[in-house]
């Protein structure tokens, strides 16, 4: 005969009622140790926090007198540093009338970046936007596109500098160096052994220099090698460099996204009859680039933070336009930690905006893909 | 060549580095005929229906598909692989694609099928496997035997001539075996040519025309499945056929 079965019917989960008082004692007071690590931090808290008030906020100087901040100084920061020079650290050397101009160029670019972060705003006309807004930046910011002047004064590169330098080099070769680096991770697993080679050698050789080299070499020894006249712009070179600098770094990122696809998905792409490049864009990419966002976005905000680099080819951007601003004038120059934390601020606005949107995207794609 | 042969081996042979595979096979598959390859692990069996799509090279000898024969020519390949459908024992589907994608994107890539045929064709095939209502999800919210079956109506979205089944059984839980098997015995019923490498032999003695063991790179033996289960010929296949079955 049959047990017939005692149906069980499905409860919810019992409701736990967990007070402050219990959740200080498991989070924060468990045991001694945990006990110890709390009061300490609190201890160190209670003493930094009031300590930083007093200097940032408390005994600060906002107005930009600098008799004022003298008398100030080591009790209370002068932000007034900041009031009196962030025309030149926003926008470096650029001729202070025309600085409409980098400031339009710039507000254009932002915009545009922000609106490709989002979904519904990637078709084909995005593309066509951002052509149109690099013409438009670079037609801004020097007065003349290809050498038809717009009726704007003209303003050379090594006049362009702070901010505007900065997004520009960091978007634009974070914009190039992407494909490439998709390309030769793809290149160094190829079975064609001329491709690999290259790809490996690019990489290698690259990786074992640092940036500051590539940078001068592209600045100083570049144009030694062309004949003469004929060396292209120097914003041209360092973008260059910082591109296949860059490249090379985020193409092994790729590569490693890559290894983490089973060999089954290239089976059942070929066995569909499916051909290298639509097996890679449609099938391998989408998953390895997915695997990987933490460490490209990790990528891309280094080298929005390496731009600060071009400095050593006499380039302004950002932090090399706090420099300038800073270092020939003696009344303003003791006061160069609040100028860096202002740029900081700048830095870290963008980094963390950057960071925030890779996380987004990681959430996207996990919810496509139900693991 | 009998003009009712679909896929032929000739002689062929195969080596992964120093390990010889497969070892002088001859086998010609009649259209519309279903052959079941069994044999112990590292036989060659895999190796020998991965051949016929391609997805390993043979070094020595010739086989043909359909009347193609398979050599350097990568345009030969792609018609091959477009009359061979491949069902993997790890499903192989695309994850980051919906059901419905999988089985749309090679028609639409390969064959140029418009979206809205290729959607046809797809939902068709679903209701074959009998899991049209799952067509939105992702492969991996679905079970194993769910994704099996997705696996080969995309197979069969390229209306092959020739259906590869690599042990579509052996990485599912013993209750969505069943689900899976159902589904291949309805195609057997339905006349499309089918090879397949599995251990289940009550499929193989439902709807096989013709069981072939294998050892060692070599195809020992084979028949009709009855003649094959009651009196195997060689030792080696008596003593493979008690311990499938002994238990």
């Amino acid at each position: 005969m049959a047990v017939s079965l005692n149906h069980i019917a499905p409860r919810t989960p019992p409701v736990s009622h967990t007070s402050w008082r219990l959740w200080l004692r498991q989070n924060l007071f468990a045991n001694r140790t945990s006990s110890v690590t709390t009061l300490t931090l609190l201890v160190l808290g209670l003493w930094l926090l009031p300590q930083l008030w007093s200097w940032a906020v408390w005994h600060a100087q906002f107005k930009p007198d600098a008799d004022a901040c003298q008398s100030i100084r080591g009790i209370g920061a002068c932000w007034g540093v900041v009031s009196e020079k962030y025309r030149i650290i926003i926008f470096g050397r650029y001729p202070f009338a025309e600085q409409w101009r980098p400031l339009l160029a710039c507000g254009l670019l932002v915009s545009l970046l922000v609106v490709s972060c989002m979904r519904a705003f990637w078709r084909i006309g995005l593309l066509w936007a951002w052509l149109a807004v690099w013409l438009a930046f670079f037609g801004l910011m020097g007065g003349r596109l290809f050498g038809v002047s717009l009726g704007l004064s003209p303003v050379p590169t090594d006049q362009w500098g702070g901010l505007p330098l900065t997004l520009m080099l960091s978007s634009l070769s974070i914009a190039l160096a992407f494909p490439l680096a998709v390309l030769v991770a793809l290149g160094r697993r190829s079975d064609l052994p001329a491709i690999k080679t290259i790809c490996v050698t690019y990489v290698e050789l690259v990786r074992g220099v640092p940036l500051i080299s590539v940078l001068f070499m592209a600045s100083f020894m570049f144009p030694l090698l062309m004949p003469a006249g004929t060396t292209p712009d120097v914003l041209l070179r360092v973008l260059v460099g910082i591109t296949l600098f860059s490249a090379a770094y985020t193409a092994e990122i790729v590569r490693g996204g890559l290894q983490a696809i089973p060999r089954g998905q290239y089976e059942a792409a070929a066995s569909l009859g499916l051909g290298y490049w639509k097996t890679q864009r449609i099938i391998i990419l989408p998953q390895a680039l997915a695997h990987v966002v933490p460490g490209i976005m990790n990528n891309f905000i280094a080298i929005f933070k390496d731009t600060s680099l071009v400095t050593i080819v006499s380039l302004y951007e950002l932090s090399g336009a706090l420099g300038l601003a800073l270092n020939g004038d003696p009344l303003w120059r003791p006061f160069k930690i609040e100028g860096y934390l202002f740029i900081t601020l700048i830095y870290f606005a963008f980094c963390f905006a950057m960071s925030r949107y890779s996380l987004w995207v990681e959430h996207r794609l996990q919810r496509s893909q139900a693991r | 060549m009998n003009p009712e042969t679909i896929v032929s081996f000739e002689k062929v042979n195969k080596w992964f580095g120093q390990f010889h595979v497969l070892r002088d096979i001859d086998l010609q598959v009649r259209k519309g005929e279903r052959i079941v390859i069994c044999g112990p692990s590292g036989s060659g069996k895999s190796t020998l229906i991965r051949c016929i799509n391609r997805l390993e090279e043979h070094q020595q000898g010739r086989i043909s598909v359909a009347g193609i024969e398979l050599g350097e020519d990568l345009r030969a390949i792609d018609q091959v692989r477009k009359q061979v459908g491949m069902v993997f024992q790890q499903f192989n589907l695309f994850p980051h694609l919906t059901v419905l994608e999988n089985l749309t994107l090679a028609p639409i890539q390969v064959s140029k099928l418009s979206v809205e045929a290729a959607t046809e064709r797809a939902m068709q095939q679903l209701e074959r496997v009998r899991i049209a209502e799952q067509a939105h999800k992702y492969p991996l919210q679905l079970s194993g035997g769910q994704q099996q079956r997705v696996a080969i109506a995309r197979a069969l979205c390229l209306t092959p001539q020739v259906m590869l089944f690599d042990e579509p059984t052996s990485a599912l839980d013993p209750e969505m075996i069943k689900e899976v098997l159902d589904v291949m015995v309805e195609l057997a019923e339905q006349g499309i040519t089918m090879l397949c490498v599995t251990h289940e032999m009550g499929f193989a003695k439902a709807v096989a025309d013709r069981v072939i063991f294998m050892d060692q790179g070599q195809i020992v033996e084979q028949n009709t499945p009855q003649s094959f289960f009651d009196h195997p010929q060689h030792d080696r296949t008596k003593d493979f056929l008690a311990k499938i079955i002994g238990h």
